[in-house]
């Protein structure tokens, strides 16, 4: 029972990563219908500006708000200079070009900052202010930095003008428009807070799988398997099915197939869901007029 | 539109036939390149040294498996960023029959291409209810998956776990040719079927189904084409191309590891084909040289700038990614599409 509960929990604290990645896709999947296959690369870039300005001496926190205020105005400048020129190109062409992100931030990281793994440090206490052998206090931190930022997202975007006008961009462009709001600055401002909420997730995780340029890729595969598991017409929903991702990956690592086909598993909930239940958890069915 | 009309439409002869390129016709130019490839690839492994020799067939390999991307994405239009793991399942299908069971190695090239259908067939088919970015996430998902796969422990008895399989080339039976001489002729001949495979494929009915689904799916179905079985043989087809070029390349290499096969051979095949061209089979040949010489000659001019600092081969990547972006930019049908354009602008009609 013990096990179970330690699983369940460790799982909860994946979990926050994998919903905080999942979260992040959705809001740029929403905003342009696209997968952001860059997502994870650009998550680990923002977690080695943080480790650079710690490195410098900078204390965690203060790293943590530049290096989330520099991802912000990286995530909304690649949108500017990068996809607003090509907003009307076929599918294909936004796959290569995440697909060409991502071999940029990867090497450009093993460039700058080299290929060998690095120690981030967690913000967090050494010891829990209570007594148990569950849970870690930096797992404890990471389910609660992720949830405060959930938190404010979704304050943000249910009782802020320019929530409600970022909603609407996504939900409906050529009404948006008509109505004055700017759909070109509400897109920049998801890629943004896409990237800033990517940059918490890889800030968080680093603690444990330590950072080297390569840590993000099967992290944003949970990532992805969270979304789509919740459906990725809901923001909620990729949350909830982030830590739904985490919480199966524990136990099925515990008690069905061991630690090392973790990211099969992912692979076949992907395709399982896609295939028996393509709207997701919480996602509404689109339906195609032809 | 009425019979007459359409019969002196069949009278005039197809303008791409007579146009004139540069004082040449079209059809002209088309048969001396060929005549000019062929010749450059029969006689290179003779003039250059034989580290050279081993690159082209490399690069060969490659082109091969950007051919099989090609026929998927460019011909069929479905998304594909798993095919390191088809690469992968032909090059240990090889490495396994030569080692495990002493299969000749010539005998195991098309067991691999074959198994690669059947993989690709199977992962077809429930790829048909996912349109588009949906296939490129599931496979995705597989190129990210394969190497795990590979080193589990329990197929390790197969599969040599972590360390892999070493299988050596075969040994050359021409007494004149080296043994790299001799695996890039067994290369080019599989690579030149392959081609005319490809080239019958996509010119007649099939072909046209193929790519009738690429540009309008519901209005292929409604002309009666069966879209489903059309796009799970292309996955296969495409699994078999690319299953052939790991069998080969497991040769090439001399050996396989699960280390070889991560998601960026998928994204290599995918820079070769986005280079060279969709929905061209010459343009594979200029993908499979890309993937090879482009890293090498990057290498070069960065150890010019930044000396021998290992870290700066990362900056391959980088490269890599801005001809990418580059591409789809400046030319969103690679250099074929370039061809194609600049043929159209500089050729004159012809008589």
């Amino acid at each position: 029972m013990d096990q179970f509960l330690q699983q369940t929990l460790s799982g909860l604290a994946n979990g926050a990563i994998y919903a905080s990645l999942a979260l992040a896709v959705v809001m740029i999947y929403q905003a342009i219908d696209h997968f952001n296959f860059a997502q994870g690369e650009m998550a680990m870039f923002s977690t080695f500006i943080a480790w650079q300005l710690i490195a410098w001496g900078a204390p965690y926190w203060v790293a943590f708000v530049v290096c989330l205020a520099i991802s912000f105005i990286g995530g909304m400048a690649i949108e500017r200079i990068i996809f607003a020129p090509i907003h009307d190109a076929p599918a294909l062409s936004h796959v290569v070009v995440f697909i060409a992100l991502t071999l940029i931030f990867n090497a450009m990281a093993g460039f700058i900052w080299e290929f060998t793994i690095k120690e981030f440090p967690s913000p967090f206490p050494a010891e829990l202010p209570f007594e148990t052998k569950l849970i870690g206090p930096h797992e404890v931190g990471i389910v609660g930095i992720t949830l405060i930022m959930l938190g404010m997202i979704y304050v943000f975007f249910r009782f802020t003008p320019i929530g409600l006008a970022m909603r609407a961009a996504a939900a409906s462009p050529e009404s948006a428009r008509l109505v004055g709001i700017s759909v070109k600055k509400m897109l920049g401002l998801g890629w943004g807070l896409a990237a800033a909420v990517g940059a918490v997730a890889g800030m968080m995780i680093a603690p444990v799988v330590f950072l080297e340029p390569n840590m993000m890729l099967g992290i944003l595969l949970y990532g992805f398997a969270g979304a789509v598991v919740g459906g990725l017409t809901s923001p909620g929903g990729a949350v909830v099915g982030g830590f739904l991702m985490g919480v199966l990956e524990a136990l099925a690592g515990t008690y069905v197939i061991g630690s090392e086909l973790k990211l099969t598993f992912a692979l076949v909930v992907i395709v399982a869901v896609l295939l028996f239940r393509p709207a997701g958890l919480f996602g509404r069915v689109v339906v195609q007029r032809v | 539109m009425a019979l007459s009309d359409a019969k002196s439409v069949a009278m005039r002869p197809n303008p791409a036939h007579t146009a004139v390129l540069f004082g040449i016709k079209l059809p002209m130019w088309n048969l001396y390149l060929t005549v000019i490839g062929i010749a450059a690839a029969l006689v290179l492994p003779f003039v250059v040294e034989g580290f050279t020799v081993f690159q082209l067939t490399q690069a060969l390999v490659y082109a091969i498996a950007v051919l099989g991307l090609n026929l998927l994405t460019g011909f069929n239009g479905q998304f594909s960023l798993g095919h390191s793991a088809f690469y992968a399942l032909g090059a240990y299908t090889a490495a396994i029959m030569v080692e495990r069971y002493e299969v000749a190695f010539y005998w195991t090239i098309l067991p691999a291409g074959i198994i690669c259908f059947i993989g690709g067939f199977l992962f077809g088919l429930p790829a048909l209810r996912l349109e588009g970015l949906f296939l490129a996430l599931a496979t995705f998902a597989l190129a990210v998956a394969t190497p795990q796969l590979l080193r589990y422990e329990h197929f390790e008895g197969f599969t040599g776990g972590v360390q892999g399989i070493d299988l050596f080339k075969p040994d050359s039976p021409i007494e004149f040719l080296g043994g790299d001489q001799w695996l890039y002729f067994v290369v080019l001949v599989c690579g030149a079927l392959l081609v005319v495979g490809a080239w019958n494929l996509t010119r007649g009915r099939t072909g046209r189904a193929i790519m009738a689904i690429r540009d309008n799916p519901l209005a292929a179905r409604t002309m009666g084409i069966n879209t489903s079985l059309y796009k799970s043989v292309t996955f296969g087809v495409s699994g078999f191309y690319t299953g052939i070029a790991g069998a080969l390349g497991a040769a090439v290499a001399e050996f396989v590891a699960p280390d070889s096969f991560t998601f960026f051979l998928s994204v290599w095949l995918l820079v070769g084909m986005v280079i060279g061209g969709l929905g061209s089979i010459p343009a594979a040949i200029v993908g499979g040289l890309f993937i090879l010489y482009v890293p090498n000659i990057s290498e070069a001019l960065i150890g010019q700038v930044f000396g021998d600092d290992p870290s700066a081969k990362a900056l391959i990547g980088v490269a890599f990614g801005c001809f990418l972006i580059f591409a789809v930019y400046v030319m969103p049908n690679g250099l074929a599409g370039f061809v194609r354009w600049f043929v159209a602008r500089y050729s004159r009609p012809g008589i």
